[in-house]
């Protein structure tokens, strides 16, 4: 019991991990779409988890509603919408590059795991206090990275601002019926 | 303890993991799904960081990320629609129209 | 302009006459009478010019006078240096002189060449007439040769001459080129006679080298005045010069050829090889005798060589039985004879018998002619016999000039040859240079040698002229005399057998040693050597007492009789030819041995031109072998090497030049795959990038 308490952090770190992991392969791996997006949707809860454990909340509630929320309803959305019949009796990996890929993540996966090794950062605990305050001033995660974001980022904020608009059109533009054919120039009714 | 090592060797494996589910599956929607894997593996990297250097810039670099994933995640499924429309299927394989 | 002057002309004549006739009258095929005229004219008046240039010049010069004419200059090089270390200039002149020795050759062979000459106009009237003018124009041109010869005043024109008649030699001998073996005599008189050459260039390069000139005026002197400096140098030019003689004179080992020459047309035969080429070698070493007096050792070899081929010629002409092949032998005989006078020092001897042999020899040889002609072209003697009848003239010269040769008294023969047997005796009796005892050897092989003379000579007269006709019925209708044409030299020769001794008689028997004209006219040849000398004629004069001096000439009389009366016996009378016979079956070896000439030229053959053939066989085959074998393979290297290059040109040049085309292609189409349109694997192509990037990066700051 009192390992448990002792150590529960790391407990609960490794349990999060290890869940995140396995729905992370669970995604790569599933034949139906939906069942990826299903695991999809787990990772994100798990990685919101763990974000506040690194003392993001704000990070938190923003990955769950905007990803989870969000971008895994639009996907299940237009699963819903295209015929996955489509993809026949198929193979789900393309066949002859899965070994070759597999490689290439492990050998680029070494290859970053040695720059870590090598990089000069000391194990060490971060600073929850650091997290919720501005200037020293403890006001709290969400308020912190609100002052942040319109304050010193303000420029990117707009900007990204800017791309949100752009992409809007772009999914409006993408996803007309005759978008399809736009590029051969005819007039199609809408 | 735990401390940044783990979340960025987390961070790490969650990156390849979606890395090579973007190199290998044939459905398109599968892709994209891998590639919103690789976003948080990121951000993940960025939290830990942020974390351990007690700076909140990471967060907020962190936020501009899932911005631009969100409107990545509606440009490539109007993508998937196009496709659709032109080749009736979501497997990659066939859409080599720019192929040599 | 005197006459003695003009003595280059002598040789010139007989030259146009051979010029005309050789390139005119052979190739326009003109008649006869032209190519007569023109032949005797060249000859006549070379004969006639040469006796009134000698009569001026005793008459005006002197026989003391040596009258040098120069033409020209004509070999001029730079200077050499010569063996007693200084610098003599090469300059031979064209020049010919007039002296005892060379007007007394020039006498003769101008006066016997003319009548041979005539003679050959009626023996060879038979030929066609290109064949005639080519006759006549060789004859000519065999003038030109020995008068040049004769009349050269240095060593260098002297073998111009040499050389020219033996050349002539050659062309006259192969004159009936169509058949083999004459054609083949031919060659073989050129070549022994060439080896005989070489020493004589040698000689000539000897001379040089020691006394820095040729020219006999001036490096005869020079001898004689100090015969102790060149006295080595004097044996080693007199051994080359006689070299030489030995090839044109047909000595022993090179007499072979003389023989053989006889299948040339008979006047040839008298002309060449018996009065006139052979006695070249004399001549020329009756010239250079001071050469040979200084060097008691070249001289005891001309005498021993002399000496041993008169005998040895001798023994085989006994039993040789073709007419022309015994007077061929008793050539060779008697010039061993001159030699051996020389070789005793006995020059003028020597030169005396050169004279009275051309008489006696030149008769003998166009007498054996004329029978030929009236046996219509028999040569062998057993087939003939009883000509007496038929041919009186041709038998009475023939007669007078064997008696001649038999040496018997007053006949021009006996009074030259006697002299040289006297010397030989006289050389043996007064010790001349210490060789004595050989000396006396010699002079008793001499003796021998005319019974063998007197013997097989006497034998062919009773053979061929006495007896019964021996060649068939048919043959016998044919018989007659020659025309006059043919007769008329033998008369003429056949008077000088006889009287044409008479200018050397040995008037010292009698007390009178101005009787011997040919002694005191060749007595200005023969220069004082350096201190009173062992090897001239001075110390002769006590050696040997009158009364011996009288019994050698009657022994030398009755050798010569014993031979005629050993002839008589054998060959004569009702039991001719029984002996002989028994003779032959008594010692078959013995007379094999004789009738096969001791198989000389049969042991040169396996000797030496076995050796020369075979020699020329191993490097013929080295040359066609290695030498064609290194050319060919250079060639084939050349064909093999030019065609790599083609293919070279062709795979390598012009595969590179397709390779750039093909290597685009290639890349292009490889480079097209990247392009797929297959966004994953640009994806892969990416990953694979960036490991590689951060690999190379992490090498970086590894080192």
């Amino acid at each position: 019991m009192d390992f448990l308490v002792d150590n529960f952090g790391s407990i609960l770190f490794y349990v999060v991990a290890a869940i995140t992991v396995a729905t992370a392969v669970g995604v790569v791996t599933f034949r139906n779409p939906v069942h990826s997006a299903v695991s999809l949707l787990l990772t994100f809860l798990m990685v919101a988890v763990l974000f506040i454990m690194s003392h993001a909340e704000f990070l938190a509630a923003v990955q769950v509603l905007v990803y989870a929320g969000g971008i895994m309803v639009l996907y299940l959305f237009v699963i819903m919408l295209v015929r996955i019949t489509d993809l026949g009796p198929g193979t789900v990996f393309l066949s002859g590059l899965a070994p070759l890929a597999v490689l290439g993540g492990v050998v680029l996966g070494c290859l970053i795991a040695i720059g870590i090794l090598l990089g000069s950062m000391a194990a060490g605990d971060g600073s929850a206090a650091a997290m919720t305050a501005i200037d020293g001033e403890a006001i709290g995660n969400t308020e912190a990275v609100g002052w942040l974001l319109y304050m010193k980022f303000l420029v990117p904020f707009e900007v990204v601002s800017v791309v949100l608009l752009v992409a809007m059109i772009g999914a409006i533009v993408f996803g007309r019926r005759d978008a399809a054919l736009a590029g051969a120039g005819e007039e199609v009714e809408p | 303890m735990i401390g940044a090592t783990h979340y960025v060797a987390l961070s790490l494996i969650l990156l390849c993991i979606g890395l090579v589910g973007v190199m290998v599956r044939r459905n398109f929607i599968t892709v994209l799904m891998s590639l919103e894997l690789m976003f948080n593996a990121v951000n993940l990297n960025l939290i830990a960081f942020s974390f351990r250097l007690g700076d909140l810039t990471g967060q907020v670099l962190a936020i501009f990320v899932i911005t631009i994933a969100a409107a990545e995640a509606a440009i490539g499924l109007g993508l998937i629609i196009a496709l659709v429309r032109l080749k009736d299927t979501v497997a990659l394989d066939e859409a080599d129209e720019m192929g040599g | 302009m005197k006459l003695y002057d003009l003595i280059w002309l002598i040789p010139i004549l007989p030259l146009l006459g051979a010029i005309f006739n050789g390139l005119v009258s052979n190739r326009l095929g003109l008649s006869k009478s032209v190519t007569n005229a023109v032949a005797l004219l060249g000859s006549g008046l070379a004969w006639l010019l040469g006796w009134a240039a000698i009569v001026q010049w005793i008459l005006e010069l002197g026989i003391h006078h040596t009258h040098v004419v120069r033409l020209f200059s004509w070999i001029q090089g730079g200077s050499l240096r010569i063996l007693d270390g200084s610098l003599a200039e090469i300059d031979i002149a064209a020049s010919f002189q007039l002296d005892a020795v060379s007007a007394l050759m020039v006498f003769f062979v101008t006066f016997v060449g003319f009548l041979i000459h005539v003679y050959s106009i009626g023996y060879m009237h038979d030929e066609s007439d290109r064949a005639y003018a080519r006759y006549f124009s060789y004859l000519n041109l065999f003038m030109f040769s020995m008068l040049v010869l004769v009349l050269g005043s240095n060593l260098a024109v002297l073998f111009v001459g040499w050389e020219g008649v033996g050349l002539c030699s050659y062309l006259l001998i192969g004159f009936y080129f169509e058949k083999d073996w004459c054609a083949a005599a031919g060659m073989k008189a050129f070549i022994v006679n060439r080896i005989g050459d070489w020493g004589f260039l040698l000689a000539i390069f000897a001379t040089f080298m020691v006394f820095g000139t040729l020219e006999f005026t001036e490096f005869f002197p020079a001898a004689a005045a100090h015969p102790e400096h060149y006295a080595s140098a004097a044996t080693v030019i007199g051994l080359l010069l006689f070299v030489g003689a030995i090839g044109k004179s047909a000595q022993i080992p090179l007499y072979v050829w003389l023989p053989d020459a006889m299948a040339g047309p008979t006047p040839v035969s008298a002309l060449i090889h018996a009065a006139t080429m052979v006695t070249a070698g004399v001549y020329m070493v009756v010239r250079c005798n001071v050469i040979y007096r200084l060097s008691p050792t070249a001289m005891l070899v001309v005498a021993i060589v002399g000496g041993l081929t008169a005998i040895f010629a001798a023994t085989i002409g006994l039993v040789q039985n073709d007419i022309k092949k015994v007077l061929a032998y008793s050539t060779v005989s008697q010039l061993g004879y001159m030699f051996l006078g020389a070789g005793v020092g006995a020059f003028v001897a020597a030169i005396f018998h050169v004279l009275t042999h051309a008489y006696f020899k030149a008769c003998l040889f166009l007498g054996s002619g004329s029978v030929i002609h009236a046996c219509g072209g028999e040569q062998d003697i057993r087939k003939m016999g009883g000509l007496r009848k038929y041919m009186p003239t041709t038998y009475w010269t023939f007669l007078v000039a064997t008696l001649a040769i038999s040496g018997i008294p007053i006949f021009a023969g006996f009074f030259s040859k006697d002299e040289i047997l006297f010397k030989a005796f006289e050389a043996g009796a007064s010790d001349l240079n210490h060789f004595g005892s050989t000396y006396y050897a010699l002079w008793i092989l001499g003796m021998v040698g005319a019974v063998l003379t007197a013997f097989y000579m006497f034998r062919l007269v009773f053979m061929t002229f006495h007896g019964e006709f021996r060649g068939g019925e048919e043959a016998e209708h044919h018989l007659h005399e020659s025309p006059w044409t043919m007769t008329m030299p033998l008369v003429v020769l056949g008077v000088l057998s006889i009287f044409g001794g008479l200018v050397g008689v040995p008037g010292k028997l009698f007390g009178h040693p101005e009787w011997n004209l040919v002694e005191r006219f060749l007595e200005p040849i023969l220069l004082p050597i350096g201190h009173a000398a062992e090897g001239g004629h001075d110390l002769s004069h006590h050696a040997v007492s009158l009364g011996l001096e009288w019994g050698l000439v009657l022994a030398s009389v009755a050798v010569a009789g014993f031979g005629i009366w050993l002839a008589y016996r054998f060959y004569m009378g009702a039991e001719a030819f029984v002996r002989p016979r028994r003779l032959a079956e008594r010692f078959p070896l013995a007379y094999k041995l004789l009738l096969n000439k001791y198989w000389m030229d049969e042991i040169y053959d396996a000797t030496v031109i076995a050796g020369t053939v075979n020699g020329s066989r191993i490097l013929w085959e080295f040359d066609a072998r290695v030498v064609d074998g290194a050319v060919n393979g250079t060639a084939l290297t050349t064909v093999g090497s030019s065609f790599m290059s083609g293919i070279f040109d062709l795979r390598v040049v012009d595969g590179a030049v397709n390779l750039i085309g093909t290597s685009y292609d290639v890349a292009s189409r490889w480079f097209r795959k990247l392009q797929v349109g297959f966004a994953q694997g640009y994806a892969m192509v990416m990953v694979f990038g960036a490991a590689i990037l951060l690999a190379v990066y992490y090498l970086f700051k590894l080192n």
